[in-house]
């Protein structure tokens, strides 16, 4: 399989995920102003925080009001990671790779582009916001189960699964870091029966609650919550679900001694997480290095696949 | 349907004789036609949008800056070419790429049909796509063109000329092959009455003949498609003949010429050597170290690789020396002189204006010719005669006597047609052919070719970007019993 054609599948996975992911987290947001107090401002901010877009964003605007933060999130081209340009992206991936994508999920993709296209406007709005972003979600999941059942599991689709799980995995340490932000800076506005309200919002980002409840049947806290979304493995969304999953993809491609030993690096980090520990004093540290590691595997993955400086002859 | 009102304007069709009567082997389709009621037709012709638009087929457009994918504009009615007729044409194509293969061998080695006198040495040095860095190569087979595509038109009186030889990038042939899937999904009961020979061959044909030259003497070489990339008009058909032929579709940055010069393309297993280029890019985007400095499509270092005979390439680089309006005006004396025999489809007619006797003709006539500049192509610096004003006329007279080494004319040839279904009547329309020959070691032609076709009434131009549609080609043989 040519080089560049698995990158293109690995950005396709990614993208795709994102997208999904991107559509989740305005969403549980959005529902969160429902449930704090009217005092209280919903720190709309926080979205930027976690998709890690701050220079992007107040380039363009001043505050971070729900106004600009849902425009930048849902529509803006200049954020690689807004619903819209992630879209375009992943039929961009699927447009140039279409001979071995399945035809049904093409055509699935092109019609999700269409959809965001015509109807991102609308969602602007608060009163359209939630049907859109449901929609978007759902043709994210049919697209996946598409290919799930249509496409050869081969080097292909291994490197679209790739993709999606880097992007899963970063995903949940970006939200799991918000929640920590709450812990270190308890903010004087928001009263501690609150704090169980974040955590389940937590949760709620990543589909996790209803899950969580019955891994889980103490009352949502943020340690049990920190230990379920590292150390699961069952749950998709699981740091240590998604490693389980990259190492399965990556077995199977050729070259791989590198990456897997980045990624079983990664698992030796979130076996030796003591939730109890670290939630007071250095979870962000810890979230830090996770993600300094979920970023090698990734160079590792393009390196040892995407991109050949050194040459390496075949012999016949 | 009926063909009562059906004008055909002592042109030539190719269904019907000029009092409506069926000609050779389209009694079947047009008895068929007139059963189908107008409703039933659009019917099928609904189908076939339908076909079209799930299987995909289209053809990208620039327009304002944006580059659009279009659905592929096709004709239910088909084409129809006796086998006697088509096998003589086939054999005047082999003839033919034959002649020109044996030319541009010629031209970058000895050169002996210029010593010869039969091609003036100026011909060369007026040439846009002779490439000196060519020189004294030798392909295999003496194979330069592998792939070409040549444009036929039929006159009034039922003559078919070659028009043009395209030997660079011709494209086209994955139309030829969905039209013929479209049509069996439309009309599968004609399939049934007539003996249709059969297209799908080609991508088969086209791998074993790049599988041929390739440098290395493997069972299965490694063939790839080179594309410039999404953005051209014909990435549809790249993508296409990659997946039919089982061959990887690369870009230019997907191929690598090591210190060894040999080619190789990155793959997840790591580098990986390639045989046989089939190269849908110019010679002058090939390779930045040799050609155009600023071409990203190309691979550094592809020339050197091909000049050691590492790689073979498809079509050769420089092949496209006869793709050039004056040397083909020279090709029927190709084929005398390099093989002895009478060419079996004629060239159009042309008068080269730097003969005096010609330029004569070509200035007293010039109301009633198509004048075109030898170096040009597209259609630029071209005179219709016949849609020409006086002055358009004297001005071109004038450039004509300035330059005239410069400049070809021919007749104005009307181009036959084919019943074409518009707005629910079934009207004449004009078309033209393009089969497609390949040759290494053997030579093939494919069983008719695409059928292109002026969609606009009394309109010559055929291209898809300019209102053209396509048709599919059946040769008919004969029925056995």
């Amino acid at each position: 399989m040519l080089s560049r054609v698995a990158e293109q599948m690995y950005w396709f996975g990614r993208y795709l995920e994102r997208a999904e992911n991107t559509a989740r987290l305005v969403n549980v947001n959005a529902n969160l102003l429902l449930d704090l107090p009217r005092m209280i401002k919903v720190i709309w901010g926080g979205l930027i925080d976690i998709t890690g877009t701050n220079k992007e964003f107040y380039n363009k605007y001043e505050h971070a009001n729900e106004q600009n933060v849902i425009r930048f999130m849902l529509a803006e081209e200049k954020n690689p990671g807004s619903i819209c340009s992630a879209i375009s992206m992943v039929r961009e991936n699927a447009r140039i790779t279409r001979e071995i994508m399945p035809s049904e999920a093409w055509e699935q993709i092109n019609e999700l582009n269409l959809y965001v296209k015509q109807n991102v406007t609308a969602a602007l709005k608060r009163d359209g916001r939630h049907e859109f972003l449901d929609d978007v979600i759902h043709y994210c999941h049919q697209i996946t189960g598409l290919l799930h059942g249509y496409m050869s599991h081969g080097d292909a689709y291994n490197f679209i699964r790739i993709g999606r799980n880097l992007e899963r995995a970063d995903m949940t340490t970006r939200i799991a870091d918000i929640g920590c932000m709450f812990l270190i800076n308890p903010r004087a506005d928001i009263p501690d029966a609150y704090e169980n309200i974040l955590w389940m919002n937590v949760l709620r980002s990543l589909s996790a609650y209803q899950m969580y409840r019955q891994y889980v049947q103490d009352r949502v806290n943020g340690e049990d919550v920190l230990d379920f979304l590292m150390r699961d493995e069952e749950f998709p969304r699981a740091i240590a679900h998604c490693l389980g999953e990259l190492k399965l993809c990556i077995k199977k491609l050729p070259n791989n001694d590198h990456a897997l030993r980045i990624i079983n690096r990664v698992q030796r980090i979130i076996n030796k997480m003591d939730a109890a520990t670290i939630i007071d004093s250095e979870l962000h540290e810890f979230i830090d290095k996770l993600q300094i590691n979920l970023a090698s595997v990734h160079t590792q993955v393009s390196n040892s696949w995407f991109d050949y400086s050194e040459l390496v002859h075949e012999q016949e | 349907m009926n063909f009562k009102n059906y004008k055909i304007h002592g042109l030539y069709d190719e269904l019907l004789t000029p009092r409506l009567q069926a000609r050779s082997s389209a009694g079947r389709l047009l008895k068929y036609l007139k059963s189908l009621s107008n409703e039933e037709i659009n019917k099928r012709k609904q189908a076939a949008d339908l076909a079209i638009k799930t299987m995909g087929i289209t053809f990208t457009v620039y327009s304002e800056g944006e580059n659009i994918d279009r659905e592929w504009p096709y004709d239910i009615i088909p084409r129809i070419i006796p086998s006697r007729e088509w096998r003589r044409i086939e054999k005047g194509l082999q003839q033919r790429m034959l002649a020109i293969n044996h030319f541009i061998d010629d031209i970058y080695n000895e050169q002996k049909i210029i010593k010869d006198k039969i091609i003036p040495r100026e011909l060369l040095k007026s040439s846009k796509n002779y490439r000196k860095e060519c020189r004294g190569m030798k392909p295999v087979f003496g194979a330069w063109a592998h792939i070409c595509g040549s444009d036929l038109i039929r006159d009034k009186d039922g003559t078919m000329y070659v028009l043009e030889d395209n030997l660079r990038v011709p494209s086209g042939v994955s139309y030829m092959l969905e039209n013929r899937k479209v049509t069996k999904r439309v009309f599968p009961e004609l399939f049934e009455d007539y003996n249709i020979v059969p297209l799908s061959d080609y991508p088969t044909n086209l791998f074993d003949t790049l599988s041929s030259i390739s440098p290395r003497p493997l069972d299965y070489p490694e063939v790839v498609v080179l594309t410039p990339g999404i953005f051209n008009s014909a990435y549809f058909e790249h993508s296409f003949l990659a997946q039919q032929m089982g061959a990887e579709l690369v870009e230019g940055s997907d191929l690598v010429v090591a210190d060894d010069d040999c080619v190789y393309m990155k793959t997840i297993e790591g580098l990986s050597r390639v045989d046989v280029i089939y190269r849908r890019i110019d010679d002058l985007f090939l390779d930045p170290e040799v050609f155009n400095k600023d071409s990203a499509l190309g691979v550094p270092g592809l020339m050197r690789a091909w000049k050691k005979g590492n790689v073979a390439l498809a079509n050769a680089p420089g092949a496209g020396v006869a793709d050039d309006k004056v040397v083909y005006t020279y090709v029927p004396d190709m084929i005398k002189y390099y093989l002895d025999q009478d060419p079996i489809i004629p060239n159009v007619p042309s008068y080269s204006c730097d003969n005096e006797k010609e330029l004569k003709h070509v200035l007293a006539n010039i109301g009633n010719l198509v004048v075109k500049p030898a170096n040009e192509s597209g259609g630029y610096g071209m005179l219709v005669g016949p849609h020409s004003t006086k002055k358009e006329q004297k001005d071109m007279a004038a450039l004509v006597k300035a330059n005239p080494r410069n400049y070809i004319a021919q007749p104005v040839i009307s181009l036959s047609t084919v019943p074409t279904l518009c707005d629910n009547a079934i009207e004449p329309r004009h078309v033209d052919l393009r089969p497609f020959t390949l040759q290494s070691d053997n030579t093939y032609v494919t069983a008719g070719g695409l059928t292109r076709v002026a969609l606009v009434k009394g309109s010559l131009v055929v291209n898809s970007s300019q209102g053209g549609g396509s048709k599919d080609t059946w040769v008919i043989s004969p029925d056995k019993d």
